[in-house]
């Protein structure tokens, strides 16, 4: 699915409508002294082009999208600005015009679209119902408008699929109605909001690939929004970069992302995985300021390893490098051109001797009566990291869940040093359950809000006599330090802190326990791509330097590059395909692995 | 699966740093005062009561003090002022036996799961099948004088197995969550599991809950003394208050308007305490 750009015979003359244009929108809190959500952001949408609009959690790409259909969530007003669509300005519309237009000529796909289907009405009636409110057609035409709808996302459109309800479609068939929904009314322009995010790799792919046909086919506008850097680099023809409420660089999707200008475009480059190489990622210290803790000067100043003083005092305005390529930076052309290839590092070696300390024979696991892992044999090594690699229903998390002791329906061997391990966590000796520690996907679930966080790592050395009181508090600065938390948060409770950082919390409690094995569960796929670079590089520095194995449960195919030796590839409860990262990627022998890296968005 | 949390934390460290939260409740604090007031009428109102518990001031059901008199001929607003304090005190404890029993059950079934929730929460239904003043008339009109300790226990009982199901519910949604699974593969003991990782959890729901089981409490010592199930049959006592003036109603609707004003009054507050303690639990939760 490689992208090709048609922008050349889409920008001069626009098939339908005109686009739409966002002159220097601000968009604030007044119940917070009227602090920036976004703040200066011109951009122009025009007809058939997609741009992606790329950034971070609280970056106001969200707030970008909804103010396209002139609407903001409670509590924010967009303080002034222009968003002009057919030469009229929106926000100065009486309330009724811009009704009409919402959903007519601007339509918006949420991020979850089982939310904005309505669970007690048929797809069909769904659908129909769209062009009976605003009059279009008789009904018979509009029964065929939603088939033909249905038709172009590629879905059935018979009667019985007509008459199902939105919980009887998969989540990509839920995303595809969606879309059909947000087409009906052939609208001009079109707001997708992560419409892909948590489908899998194929289903998302595939929506992806529905989506860029339609909106080149019928000449619409589309905003893309999206923290994910690889799926723009599909879709977009476009890209603009937002951080702490800007857009801190505009331009063509190659120029951004072969000659990024932006340190921070950079930086959120170096720390994405490519498929087709492994690299040392890297992160950005310090986490994105929400409103009103943005620093003066240039927003990004203090995270910035370019950084000079005036950088602290002058505001940065968006200034062009070259035509169609824009980036708000004051050291643009001082910083040198950036090099893709620095963060290569040479795939880990297949021929290497192994010494495994966990394997597992023959498992089978089920949930009550259903089986939902067929034999399934694996080994790990010491100081290994053996990736489990699926979508979702494959049986990835349920396997290290038997690892860890959290699921005891299984029937095999899991031996932990030649040593068979019981089922549950209750039933396997203490120095077992010290050795193998889990890490949980969801930071957000995993640490227990009511206690601080010296409690939650001092915990597992209590608990296993490695050390108490003073000793343990020691030890849990020094634990701290290593995942780059200060000892300031001891006394936090995980409220106070970020999802990156909560996760670094969640390994700091794992290597609490001095672990051989870690399990480690998505661990990452909650997490901002920055965020995600840095805790794989402390997982790399920890396997070198402690010697840990781990099991690194994930979905990405990428990430898998950059960070596992040996890949297990699963579908439907079986392992399809399993070898060192090398071979897997580059000769895949299955279909199904070769369908997997195929839709997995590449950034290379 | 990325944006969980557009802008996290300094909103939260804003909020803690300013007036307390829950100050801002309108509905909390209204039902915090009201109960308050009523508390301290029923603590100290003996000490402002201007004639004695038994006083005879004047005929019975005249217009005589500030809420006339009774069917003996006592001071209406003495009495009313005398006889909070045995409801209250009995509600309260009741209450608190009954949410503390009910908790216990509730968070056990959720916690053990399977087969155990399955045994503990029908049986808890059967008990629920019985309304709850049932419960209590049964074991009172056996016994010749009902001690305080009776009613209590009985009042708490009765309300253990309703506290049951809505701790269950609490705990359920918490048992699930990955902070007790990691302690589960730490191989924490169950009860610290229990105690440290998921009551604390259900602090709020809890109290919002207590709340609620107060207000019951206080119809049940109440309609139980009505029902001339208390603890002195001479002392003053709201619901008993309410059966030995029914009579005069007509005549002197003080007499019964009294003790039934106060008893309302209380469970409004109560009630408003403990659905401002709920708001405010889920808007922190938001």
């Amino acid at each position: 699915m490689s992208a090709t750009t048609p922008q050349t015979d889409t920008g001069a003359t626009p098939k339908q409508g005109s686009g739409i244009t966002v002159e220097d929108l601000r968009v604030a809190l007044p119940g917070r002294g009227g602090v920036d959500v976004v703040d200066d952001l011109d951009l122009v949408l025009h007809p058939g082009e997609v741009v992606g609009l790329v950034g971070e959690s609280g970056s106001g790409k969200t707030t970008v999208g909804t103010a396209l259909l002139g609407y903001t969530r409670a509590g924010a007003v967009i303080d002034h600005g222009k968003i002009l669509y057919q030469d009229r300005d929106l926000l100065g519309l009486p309330w009724q015009e811009v009704r009409q237009l919402r959903g007519e000529e601007i339509a918006y796909v949420p991020q979850d679209p089982a939310a904005a289907l309505n669970p007690a009405i048929r797809i069909g009636n769904q659908l129909v119902e769209l062009l009976e409110l605003r009059g279009i057609g008789t009904a018979e035409s509009r029964l065929q408008g939603a088939r033909d709808g249905l038709a172009e996302v590629g879905l059935p459109n018979n009667d019985e699929f007509l008459r199902r309800y939105a919980h009887q479609l998969s989540g990509g068939q839920v995303q595809r109605v969606a879309l059909a929904m947000a087409f009906l009314p052939k609208p001009k322009a079109l707001v997708l909001d992560e419409p892909t995010t948590g489908l899998d790799v194929t289903t998302q792919g595939m929506v992806l690939k529905t989506m860029g046909e339609l909106c080149r086919s019928h000449g619409v506008a589309a905003l893309y929004i999206t923290h994910d850097l690889a799926v723009v680099a599909n879709i977009a023809d476009r890209v603009a970069v937002m951080y702490a409420g800007q857009v801190v660089e505009l331009g063509e999707k190659e120029t951004v992302f072969r000659h990024p200008s932006h340190p921070y475009t950079r930086a959120l480059l170096d720390s994405i995985p490519h498929l087709s190489q492994a690299r040392a990622l890297s992160g950005i210290p310090g986490r994105t300021p929400a409103p009103g803790s943005r620093p003066g000067g240039c927003r990004f100043h203090d995270r910035c390893r370019h950084a000079v003083d005036r950088c602290a005092q002058t505001v940065p305005e968006l200034v062009t490098v070259t035509p169609g390529h824009s980036a708000r930076c004051l050291l643009v052309g001082e910083i040198g051109d950036w090099d893709i290839s620095k963060g290569v590092v040479p795939d880990s070696d297949p021929k290497k001797a192994r010494d495994p300390i966990l394997a597992i024979e023959d498992l089978d696991v089920f949930y009550g009566r259903s089986k939902v892992v067929h034999g399934v044999t694996l080994d790990v090594a010491k100081a290994e990291v053996v990736a489990l690699v699926g979508e979702s229903g494959s049986g990835k998390t349920t396997i290290s869940r038997c690892v860890g002791g959290l699921h005891k329906e299984w029937t095999g061997r899991i031996r932990f040093e030649g040593e068979d391990l019981p089922k549950g966590s209750r039933a396997r000796t203490a120095t077992d359950r010290k050795r193998i520690q889990y890490i949980f996907q969801n930071p957000y679930l995993s640490l227990n809000p009511r206690l601080t966080i010296e409690q939650i790592v001092k915990r597992p050395m209590e608990l296993f006599g490695i050390a108490s009181g003073k000793e343990a508090t020691d030890r849990v600065v020094e634990l701290l330090d290593q995942v780059a938390l200060g000892p300031a948060v001891l006394g936090y409770q995980a409220s106070r802190l970020s999802g990156g950082e909560r996760q670094r919390v969640a390994i700091a409690r794992a290597l609490a326990a001095e672990p051989d094995l870690l399990v480690c569960d998505e661990i990452t796929s909650a997490l901002d791509v920055s965020v995600q670079g840095s805790i794989v590089s402390l997982l790399e520095d920890l396997r070198k330097s402690r010697g840990i194995s781990m099991l690194f449960v994930t979905h990405n195919l990428a990430l898998v590059r950059s960070i596992a030796a040996r890949v297990q590839i699963l579908n439907a409860g079986r392992v399809v395909e399993a070898g060192s990262v090398v071979e897997v990627m580059e000769s895949p022998r299955e279909d199904y692995t070769k369908r997997l890296l195929a839709n997995s968005p590449r950034v290379d | 699966m990325s944006t969980i949390d557009e802008f996290p934390t300094p909103e939260l460290a804003v909020a803690r740093r300013g007036a307390p939260a829950w100050t801002r409740q309108k509905r909390l604090v209204s039902g915090l005062v009201l109960t308050l007031i009523i508390v301290a009428l029923a603590i100290f109102g003996p000490l402002l009561a201007p004639h004695g518990e038994n006083e005879v001031v004047g005929p019975p059901y005249s217009k005589t003090g500030v809420l006339g008199t009774d069917y003996l001929g006592q001071d209406v607003f003495s009495r009313v002022l005398y006889g909070g304090l045995d409801v209250l005190v009995i509600a309260l404890l009741g209450t608190l036996l009954g949410v503390v029993l009910g908790t216990i059950i509730g968070v056990v079934a959720a916690y053990a799961g399977g087969w155990w929730d399955e045994v503990i929460m029908r049986l808890n239904d059967v008990l629920l099948a019985f309304p709850q003043i049932l419960l209590a008339l049964v074991v009172l009109t056996a016994v010749a004088s009902p001690k305080a300790w009776m009613i209590i226990v009985l009042v708490g009982l009765s309300h253990a197995p309703r506290v049951a199901r809505v701790a269950r519910g609490v705990a359920l949604g918490i048992v699930s969550r990955d902070f007790v699974y990691a302690a589960e593969a730490l191989g924490e003991r169950r009860s610290r599991v229990i105690l440290r990782e998921v009551l604390p959890n259900m602090s709020a729901p809890l109290l919002a809950e207590t709340g609620l089981r107060l207000t019951y409490s206080i119809g049940l010592v109440g309609g139980l003394a009505f029902l001339g199930f208390s603890t002195n049959p001479d002392g003053a006592n709201w619901g008993q208050m309410i059966n030995e003036n029914r009579l005069g109603l007509a005549s002197q609707p003080w007499s019964v308007l009294g003790p039934v004003l106060m008893i309302g009054l209380f469970c409004i507050g109560t009630n408003l305490l403990a659905d401002g303690i709920a708001q405010l639990a889920h808007r922190t939760e938001d």
